[in-house]
């Protein structure tokens, strides 16, 4: 039960109150790149859904067996050339900009031959946006929280891969739903008298600023659920709270009063 | 489009880059990683120094390398690139910078998919000399940062009343404290969707200024 709640709070998490596009401004590009229409919005929106999960589901894998420090292949690999004591400390997370970069482009790749083979018409409606998913930051993105939840974490608080699976998912489906809901927005915006300098991506900011705002209803929501499910049962979101890789925190907290501008600059 | 033209000077390349091709207001590229940095002015400042650093160093070397990378693979051999340069500038952050670096971690990362830099090295760098890329990367950098510093500067001045974390003087008494004192702070310039509202003003102005110099009717037609 108590993994099952963890799991929902993740999937809702991710999908409303912590909205990759408009709370952690990620995959912004295609956001205001790709919403002109709903149609294609939707189709942006599926293509990224189905790739984040393969990615994130990859760099899982990789991640837990090859990149964090004392990664069980790491370290057998390590040990047919070196001395034990020394394979036990290799740390391969520098790289894991690399190969998760590579992982998005390779299964972008893949998706995109799998699709011509066996989907040609689903292949046809995704059109152009599959290999421009490479270098959609949103993707890169999960795969980066994904590992914040594997290197350098109490192993009981670690992630195994079904969490991370949902928390792409829902990030994906997270997206769809902010940029069709864009989409439908900008329809009816191309009715609308906007001044000159502001057409464009201006007047796309501004709207997603408002369409921002309406998602920051959703805070809070995790915690009233948690309580639902455990009743007084000390909080699981609180640590994953604090682990958020973000500068903007979901509930605005006055800044500490101090005069310090060092404790200052560095309080999130 | 100055773009595709070969043997630009590297100063024209640069200029080009900073106001005419802006990538921000004119492309609007780029902006993925950065707008959620911008609550802070010293995180910004960080962030738009590994920008300027990952741009041009990456754009130097595709130049460098651009005869020898086959046409068919080159995307991958300059994603490789940035990512070398991005490692670098993560890995100075972590030591320098410690505890901003467990803020910014994720968008420092997330500079290996900035359209900013693959930009580049596609449309110049691939096809210049090493000098005007290098000029041209910087250009674009810098036209980034500036954007964003005038973002960021709104958003801390008004959300927590300092400016880079230092107290700003009114009189007697701070900015900061004179918030506090009249709950005066500007909550939502913090939070996620200040970001939006002021970079779109940002935007706004910049593109106003720009057409100013323009004719009417064709500011009206490059406009939608």
């Amino acid at each position: 039960m108590e993994y099952l709640s963890q799991i929902v709070l993740i999937a809702i998490g991710a999908a409303l109150i912590n909205n990759f596009v408009l709370h952690y401004f990620v995959g912004i590009c295609p956001f205001i790149g790709v919403s002109r229409r709903v149609d294609m919005a939707f189709g942006m929106g599926a293509a990224v859904t189905f790739v984040i999960s393969i990615a994130a589901m990859l760099s899982w894998v990789l991640t837990y067996y090859v990149l964090q420090p004392g990664a069980p292949l790491a370290k057998w690999i390590a040990g047919l050339f070196l001395p034990a004591e020394i394979a036990a400390q290799v740390d391969l997370s520098v790289l894991t900009y690399i190969v998760y970069i590579f992982v998005i482009a390779s299964s972008v790749q893949f998706v995109e031959m799998y699709l011509r083979k066996f989907l040609p018409a689903l292949y046809k409606s995704f059109g152009v946006f599959l290999p421009l998913i490479t270098t959609n930051c949103a993707i890169l993105f999960a795969c980066l929280y994904v590992m914040k939840m594997v290197v350098g974490v109490e192993p009981a608080e670690q992630w195994g891969l079904v969490p991370s699976l949902t928390l792409a998912f829902f990030a994906g489906i997270g997206f769809t739903l902010a940029i069709v809901i864009m989409a439908g927005i900008r329809e009816e915006l191309d009715h609308c008298d906007v001044p000159a300098p502001l057409r464009g991506p201006g007047i796309t900011l501004i709207v997603s600023g408002i369409l921002a705002l309406a998602f920051l209803a959703f805070t809070g929501m995790d915690r009233k659920l948690e309580k639902m499910f455990k009743g007084d049962a000390p909080a699981v979101t609180a640590a994953q709270d604090a682990q958020v890789p973000t500068s903007a925190s979901p509930v605005w907290k006055p800044p500490a009063q101090t005069d310090s501008p060092d404790t200052d600059t560095q309080r999130q | 489009m100055a773009d595709g033209t070969n043997n630009l000077t590297p100063r024209k390349a640069m200029l080009v880059q900073l106001w005419d091709e802006n990538p921000i207001f004119r492309q609007v590229l780029g902006i993925c990683s950065s707008l959620a940095v911008t609550n802070r002015l010293f995180n910004t400042l960080l962030m738009c120094a590994g920008l300027a650093w990952a741009t041009s160093m990456s754009s130097l070397t595709a130049s460098l390398l651009r005869n020898w990378i086959p046409q068919r693979v080159r995307i991958m051999v300059s994603v490789l690139i940035i990512a070398v340069y991005v490692i670098v500038v993560d890995i100075a952050l972590r030591v320098f910078f410690a505890e901003i670096h467990k803020d910014i971690a994720a968008y420092v990362g997330l500079i290996v998919t900035n359209c900013i830099v693959l930009g580049r090295i596609e449309a110049f760098a691939s096809k210049n000399k090493p000098l005007a890329s290098l000029a041209d990367g910087l250009g674009a950098a810098l036209g980034y940062s500036f954007m964003l510093l005038a973002v960021a500067t709104v958003r801390e001045v008004l959300g927590f009343g300092t400016f880079c974390g230092l107290p700003i003087s009114l009189g007697s008494v701070t900015l900061k404290d004179w918030m506090a004192a009249h709950n005066a702070q500007w909550v939502i310039m913090v939070m996620p969707p200040g970001a939006f509202f002021v970079l779109a003003s940002m935007v706004w102005i910049a593109r106003a200024i720009a057409m100013r110099g323009q004719s009417a009717p064709e500011a009206k037609g490059g406009a939608a």
